[in-house]
């Protein structure tokens, strides 16, 4: 019985010690990125402590300070989970913007364009519209990747600023809103019936986002999908011996991968924005990256890092206001984050934490050719 | 590897090079059509192209002479970002236009030292310490960024006597500002160091089988380090060029992809310099047909499409030659030493 016991409070102590250990790296490089940050602000003449004490007033003080940082929490959880999700095959996502416009644009066009439907229809039929734009977008670098050996970094980004011209265009040309008094380039406001609600502090789509992120994490561990995708992101060469269609696989995790950014992006415009507007969801997709390493590029790490940076952003007009300290300052320590993340040789060596037996790594940069 | 020796054989040497000396060729064609019934447009049109090649070839040559010692920089758009803000400044704190540039130098070179860091020494994988660099310039040029500064000057052309008075070719190649010169004498500078030096040769040696350099003798790490710092200084005097000779003054995210654009560039030219400086041509072609195009107002397309043109080439130009060129044999990997 006391054997019993003392195994059973020494295996609790074990997990706890682990867990412990596996966060320490992201908890210790948020901690040394505010420090510096605080460095950075007091060197440009403000008091770190105000800042950060407004910063956090602003994000966590009321009701209405957690609707915005859940609200900008949202797209954050959608855009971190596909670059997380790509991670998982060794494929460097930063396309997650691009796609995440087209889902935007696509969720307002059937938002605002497609009448006479309830809402329990018409909600749902923008998301997916979003989705799969978003998916479609994402099946372009895969099979680049694929068939050309053209990697997924450089087409990525080139498709982001392509899609930046084609969501330009067509809010400025044929989804423009024509609407009186308008001259800005934006598309119609959506219909009610494609609205996504908030109740309270509780915006629909952070419920929406939790779920992507259980059906990521099932996919990814329960699936046999899930385990050719990590296999090919371990070791392409055993997968392909081991008789594992590598090509579909890329391409598929691509897919999924944009659909989870698509989503994002229809789910901001319909629960936050109400329409597309071309500027509205800048840098989303980049900020997915920092989301998506800082927890560890697993489906529930990317939820408390994105609530972590989605603060960030809700309190950052509070902070400029109390402490006359410009948001910008926000990027900079969300860089400082994602710098010390990546190092976590330094945060190791500072906090005296070995690494996590087990541990993955993952490796991206095998040279610009296919695997 | 690609080195001269290898040009003796004329059936490699076409298979090699016989695509760009054809679209040369088809170019030179068509700028002498284009000259006889246009001249001014063609004029302006070359000498737009050269300039906008400028931070594109000094980018592939930051990114290829790290890749040759087998480091990865997917942080040029970064490097020159931050240069292209710290030379503004410069200039805007002391009106100095040579010290400006100095400085986007210096802080480029920074920048590929934190790389070198990063990848060589705590061999983070190096796509994303590139990323780093580039959120990392992203928010800090953000944060002291204000607007409404301007600066007293910029770098203008300077015409090179009885040079710049040829037809066509004076205008376009003899009367340019100082970093447009400076980038042509580097390609060539490059080629030299890395095919005709002990330091070329050893660069290549650790790009292509590290352990076997390190066998020899060659500091694996050192070789690394100075490359990549190197390309650094590159990519800043890319980033100056943008703010202190295009431009003249400094706008959030202004280099806009040309970081990233400069790997394709560089994988288009095969990890060489003259051949990195024929595609960043074909690029800043590309540039300036759209400039041309949108002001000219003869075709009736929207401008965001005709905007897409240089990104479109890049994905065209990564998935025709990607699989043909081949990068240095270590790209991409950190090196390990044994014991």
């Amino acid at each position: 019985m006391g054997d019993h016991e003392q195994s059973m409070t020494s295996t609790v102590w074990e997990a706890t010690r682990r867990y412990l250990r596996s966060v320490a790296v992201p908890l210790g490089a948020v901690l040394l990125a505010l420090i510096i940050g605080a460095a950075i602000i007091w060197i440009s003449g403000a008091s770190p402590w105000l800042a950060y004490k407004a910063l956090a007033k602003g994000a966590f003080g009321s009701a209405e300070g957690w609707r915005r940082t859940l609200e900008k929490t949202t797209p954050l959880i959608f855009s971190g989970l596909a670059v997380a999700f790509a991670f998982k095959a060794g494929l460097f996502n930063i396309g997650a913007q691009g796609q995440l416009l087209l889902g935007a644009i696509t969720a307002a066009w059937v938002g605002f364009a497609v009448h006479g439907l309830p809402w329990a229809i018409h909600a749902p039929l923008a998301l997916v519209a979003g989705l799969i734009a978003g998916g479609l977008y994402g099946y372009i670098p895969g099979a680049l990747k694929t068939y050309t050996g053209a990697h997924e970094v450089i087409t990525t980004i080139m498709l982001n600023y392509i899609a930046m011209g084609l969501t330009d265009y067509l809010a400025n040309g044929p989804w423009k809103d024509t609407s009186e008094g308008n001259i800005v380039a934006r598309t119609p406001e959506i219909l009610p019936s494609a609205h996504l609600p908030t109740w309270g502090w509780l915006p629909l789509g952070f419920l929406l986002a939790l779920a992507v992120a259980v059906f990521a994490w099932w996919v990814l561990e329960r699936t046999t999908i899930g385990f050719e995708i990590r296999t090919v992101g371990r070791n392409p060469h055993a997968a392909r011996y081991g008789g594992m269609k590598v090509a579909r696989t890329i391409i598929l995790t691509m897919v999924i991968s944009a659909m989870f950014a698509g989503m994002g992006g229809a789910v901001e415009t319909q629960g936050v924005i109400g329409r597309y507007q071309p500027g509205f969801n800048a840098n989303l997709g980049f900020d997915g990256i920092t989301v998506a390493l800082l927890g560890k590029t697993d489906p529930f790490g990317v939820i408390p890092a994105a609530l972590l940076l989605g603060a960030m952003r809700a309190g950052s007009s509070q902070m400029q206001f109390d402490a006359h300290v410009a948001k910008e300052i926000t990027d900079v320590i969300q860089a400082l984050m994602l710098f010390f993340v990546a190092a976590d040789m330094i945060v190791r060596w500072l906090l005296r934490v070995k690494a996590a037996e087990g541990e993955e790594k993952i490796t991206l940069s095998t040279g610009w050719g296919s695997h | 590897m690609s080195t001269p020796a290898s040009y003796a054989n004329p059936k490699l040497f076409w298979k090699r090079w016989g695509g760009l000396i054809v679209t040369t060729v088809l170019i030179l064609a068509a700028i002498a059509y284009y000259y006889a019934r246009e001249p001014h447009v063609t004029e302006a049109v070359l000498a737009s192209t050269l300039r906008q090649s400028v931070p594109l070839v000094l980018g592939a040559l930051c990114g290829l002479i790290g890749e040759r010692s087998a480091v990865i920089n997917i942080g040029i758009e970064g490097q020159m970002l931050l240069a292209a803000f710290i030379a503004f400044m410069v200039n805007v704190w002391t009106g100095n236009l040579l010290v400006a540039v100095l400085a986007g130098v210096f802080i480029g070179a920074v920048l590929g030292l934190l790389l070198a860091f990063m990848s060589v020494t705590l061999k983070i994988d190096q796509i994303i310490g590139g990323t780093v660099i580039n959120i990392l310039a992203i928010g800090l040029t953000g944060y002291f960024y204000q607007v409404g500064l301007s600066a007293k000057g910029k770098l203008n052309p300077i015409p090179l006597g009885p040079l710049a008075k040829i037809p066509l070719i004076g205008p376009v190649l003899f009367d340019n500002p100082p970093i447009t010169y400076a980038a042509i004498i580097l390609v060539f500078v490059v080629h030299y160091v890395l095919f005709y030096t002990p330091w070329g040769l050893r660069t290549r040696a650790v790009g292509e089988h590290p352990r076997a350099a390190d066998t020899l003798g060659i500091n694996v790490y050192l070789v690394r380090y100075v490359n990549v710092t190197i390309g650094g200084a590159l990519a800043g005097l890319a980033g100056a060029y943008l703010s202190l000779e295009a431009v003249g003054s400094f706008d959030r995210l202004m280099t806009n992809g040309r970081g990233f654009v400069a790997l394709a560039v560089m994988i288009f030219g095969k990890w060489t310099p003259l051949g990195s400086f024929g595609a960043a041509l074909l690029f800043g072609f590309a540039t300036a047909l759209q400039t041309q195009l949108q002001f000219g107002g003869k075709i009736n397309i929207p401008p965001q499409f005709i905007g897409m043109l240089p990104y479109l080439l890049t994905i065209i130009v990564l998935a025709g030659f990607v699989g043909k060129a081949r990068p240095p044999a270590a790209d991409g990997i950190p090196y390990e030493k044994e014991g």
